[in-house]
């Protein structure tokens, strides 16, 4: 019975396809698939605004949103119908265009932000058999999309024709650049010990189980490490706090997108998120065990909702981050992304060698730990020093 | 360690996450309109007159004398003094005021006007939720709107009420007992027998 | 001739055109990019995943930010107000229309162009790699240490000055004021 309800919507599209002429079946085959994409990941956007309301303000001793229901009836939902008015009072804002902008510029940053972000998510499997698409390279294909979004942002901080949109477009692809580093070394590890980059193969080599635990790389030295280093990293990729510098409220106002308003300021906002979910379902492919369940009497549960629960559970926790940590400086980050996160990320690699060479056993595990846990330290050290925390000499006017 | 204080933050702000659906401590917001803060004892908004008794035009305790109009600092009080005079509640005549207007979108909450009342008929009303759709007339409150009962005075401050009830039955008394001795002395003058000069006595010898 | 092939074909040959003539520079530098995406719309068109999508990662994701960061620092504020084209583009066509023939002439003459369309070989990533590690190592090799000199030099470029020019400098200006101790009122 659970296989069946595992496999519903393979099926389900199998028998809608089934009713197209043979000629058409490609066709509606892939329409299908592509057009589920962003109708679930859209409504899923819509709800962890409210989620992220919410759960900020619970942290900070207050409701969040707890009004909207339904719309135009006295149904509250808890807050959760908020993104109803969200959305409707984005789309009939004004659309201002600066007048010196540069109109056609102006008007393509926030498509071009969008499409490769969409792109990402044809190559997740979200659960047994229901990837888009598989590409061969796949890994490959999802960093090289997640590329493209930097030349969004270069396109929305220039055409603005505001110095402060430059100067926070610049900031934030010198931070996308800087991060991308950790997090495609880190992702090497795993496609290290798997050999391939097909993110099926990735998920299928996390699906074993040692008395009732899985295989999840993350637990493993190199996994663990390789698996937090990703997750600072993709913090920083979709301009998060403590990264959100770029697009910070009290420092630039908005950034890159100062000069956006009304459905324009909507697309940007849904690619960030939607690049924040495509993301995190790479890491959760690549560390986290894909679709696989963590312990193996609980394999019953259909796969894709192990996907989209640690889908949810990492969004919690970016939220949760949001909430407890002060943004970052520019040259703190750099200095983080420069001098720790990229020295670990290599020691990570060689770890992986190790790792892969050893026999299996306990001694494996202690010279790879030990391995992992000194460059950490010696680094959070080093990184802790350069900080001149000397006692502050006021100096008053005479 | 680095990240270390990182993890004992996330540890405060996940405690405070999950205290603030149990604890009221953790989760301090109020959800006005539903739920509403009782208000202090002292919280004062807009003035407002004391009546004494059932009818709120003859127990109004206000006598015209306009101290609080001329000390107002805004200049927000606008008194019309009557012609004739109404016994106040020692039973002596007093003036009333014949239109007694608060505009409250000038009044600054100060409480001068309470406190240079020497008839304890002005006082502080805690009602903030006075928000009108005309912005010149609404705001502007009447002798009628602003006269409020004795016990609802008490309602709102009971010890300043209680505390404003004995002096005035206090000076009530020594009113009362003022005017009953001077009706003794005068009762007493007339019933005392005829005084005898001493050129009478001169004759009589 | 499939259609997918047309169509991506004068995309990209529209897009380098426009990267020629347009006047705004970074409205250049952005249609270079819609031709460099074309080009790897052309190798995805030939199966070869990997090279496709490297050169998206490459190209797009990399080389078209320093091509937008140098345009944007050395940019002159005012754009011309016609199509800046060199005085002898005409000997310009002629020249690259004769290089066009040769090659063309070239390509389809040679021997070892087979007259019948092939099945395209299995090349995967992993064959890739293989060869990357056997045969091509020292390629790979070279490369990395170009990649490191020029990692090297642009940290040399943008290091701040040598701390031996900053004490003569402050040399210098402790020998123009007298300093006065400062005053250490806050610090207790």
């Amino acid at each position: 019975m659970f296989k069946t309800l595992d496999q519903f919507f393979v099926v389900l599209k199998h028998q809608v396809v089934g009713f197209v002429p043979a000629a058409g079946q490609p066709l509606v085959s892939a329409l299908i698939s592509v057009s589920v994409i962003p109708l679930v990941f859209a409504t899923l956007f819509a709800f962890i605004t409210v989620f992220e309301r919410k759960g900020i303000g619970r942290i900070q001793n207050r409701y969040g949103p707890n009004r909207v229901g339904i719309p135009l009836t006295k149904i509250r939902l808890c807050g959760f119908g908020q993104f109803i008015p969200d959305g409707i009072k984005s789309l009939t804002k004004e659309d201002i265009v600066p007048r010196a902008a540069d109109k056609v510029v102006h008007f393509l940053a926030p498509v071009v932000m969008l499409i490769p972000v969409l792109l990402a998510y044809t190559v997740l499997p979200f659960g047994r058999n229901m990837t888009v698409t598989d590409f061969d390279a796949g890994v490959l294909f999802f960093f090289a999309v997640g590329g493209a979004v930097e030349l969004s942002v270069f396109m929305a901080g220039w055409s603005s024709h505001n110095k402060y949109s430059m100067l926070g477009a610049m900031r934030a692809i010198a931070q996308m650049i800087s991060y991308e580093i950790p997090l495609i070394l880190s992702a090497v590890t795993v496609i290290m010990i798997v050999g391939s980059l097909k993110l099926n193969d990735i998920v299928a080599s996390q699906n074993g189980y040692t008395h009732g635990l899985a295989h999840w790389f993350v637990f493993t030295p190199w996994g663990l490490a390789g698996f937090i280093l990703f997750f600072i990293a993709s913090l920083a990729e979709s301009n998060r706090t403590p990264f959100d510098l770029p697009e910070a409220e009290s420092e630039i106002i908005a950034g890159y997108f100062t000069e956006y308003s009304g459905f324009k300021f909507a697309l940007f906002f849904l690619g960030e998120y939607l690049g924040m979910f495509a993301i995190i379902g790479l890491g959760i492919t690549l560390f986290l065990g894909g679709w696989t369940a963590p312990f193996s009497f609980l394999t019953w549960v259909p796969s894709y909702l192990w996907f989209f629960a640690k889908l949810i559970a990492l969004v919690f926790t970016f939220i949760w981050i949001r909430a407890t940590l002060p943004r970052l400086r520019m040259d703190q980050l750099m200095n983080f992304a420069w001098k720790f996160m990229l020295p670990l990320s290599l020691v990570n690699i060689v770890t992986v060698g190790l790792w892969h060479f050893m026999d299996p056993g306990p001694l494996r595990w202690l010279a790879c730990s030990a391995l992992i846990f000194g460059t950490y330290a010696i680094l959070g050290r080093g990184l802790m020093n350069h900080q001149k925390l000397a006692k502050r000499i006021y100096r008053f006017a005479d | 360690m680095l990240g270390e204080q990182i993890i004992r933050g996330m540890a405060v702000t996940a405690r405070n996450f999950f205290g603030s659906y149990v604890s009221k401590n953790r989760l301090t917001t109020v959800q006005y309109p539903e739920e509403r803060l009782t208000p202090k004892e002292n919280t004062r908004q807009f003035p407002f007159l004391v009546y004494d008794g059932d009818d709120w035009e003859k127990g109004l305790r206000c006598v015209a004398c306009q101290i609080c109009e001329k000390e107002c600092p805004p200049k927000c009080i606008y008194i019309i003094k009557s012609k004739d005079k109404k016994p106040d509640y020692k039973g002596q005549p007093q003036f009333y005021p014949a239109a007694f207007d608060v505009d409250i979108s000038v009044c600054m909450s100060c409480q001068i006007c309470v406190e240079v009342c020497p008839f304890d008929s002005i006082k502080m009303n805690t009602e903030f939720e006075l928000s009108a759709d005309d912005r010149f007339g609404g705001l502007l409150l009447t002798k009628d709107k602003l006269a409020m009962s004795n016990e609802q005075y008490h309602r709102i401050h009971p010890t300043e009420a209680t505390a404003v009830d004995e002096h005035l039955a206090e000076e009530k008394s020594k009113a009362e007992a003022k005017a009953r001795a001077a009706a003794e002395a005068r009762a007493k003058v007339a019933a005392a027998p005829p005084v005898v000069t001493s050129s009478e006595v001169v004759k009589v010898v | 001739m499939s259609p997918a092939f047309i169509v991506i074909a004068i995309v990209t040959l529209f897009a380098a055109a426009a990267a020629m003539s347009l006047r705004n520079l970074v409205h250049c530098a952005l249609s270079l990019v819609v031709a460099l995406a074309g080009l790897a719309a052309l190798y995805l068109a030939l199966d070869a995943q990997f090279v496709g999508f490297v050169q998206i990662l490459v190209y797009v994701g990399a080389v078209a930010i320093l091509i937008v960061f140098a345009v944007l620092l050395t940019r002159s504020d005012t754009t011309p107000n016609q199509t800046v084209l060199s005085p002898g583009w005409g000997i310009g066509i002629a020249i690259s229309a004769v290089v066009f023939a040769t090659l063309g002439w070239a390509t389809l003459n040679s021997p070892g162009l087979p007259k019948e369309m092939l099945q395209a070989p299995e090349t995967t990533v992993k064959n890739i790699g293989d060869l990357l590690m056997t045969r091509y190592v020292l390629p790979l090799e070279v490369i990395g240490l170009l990649l490191t000199a020029a990692l090297i030099g642009a940290v040399i470029i943008a290091m701040k000055e040598g701390p031996q020019k900053a004490n003569s400098e402050e040399q210098q200006l402790k020998a123009e004021k007298p300093s006065s101790p400062p005053l250490q009122g806050g610090a207790r």
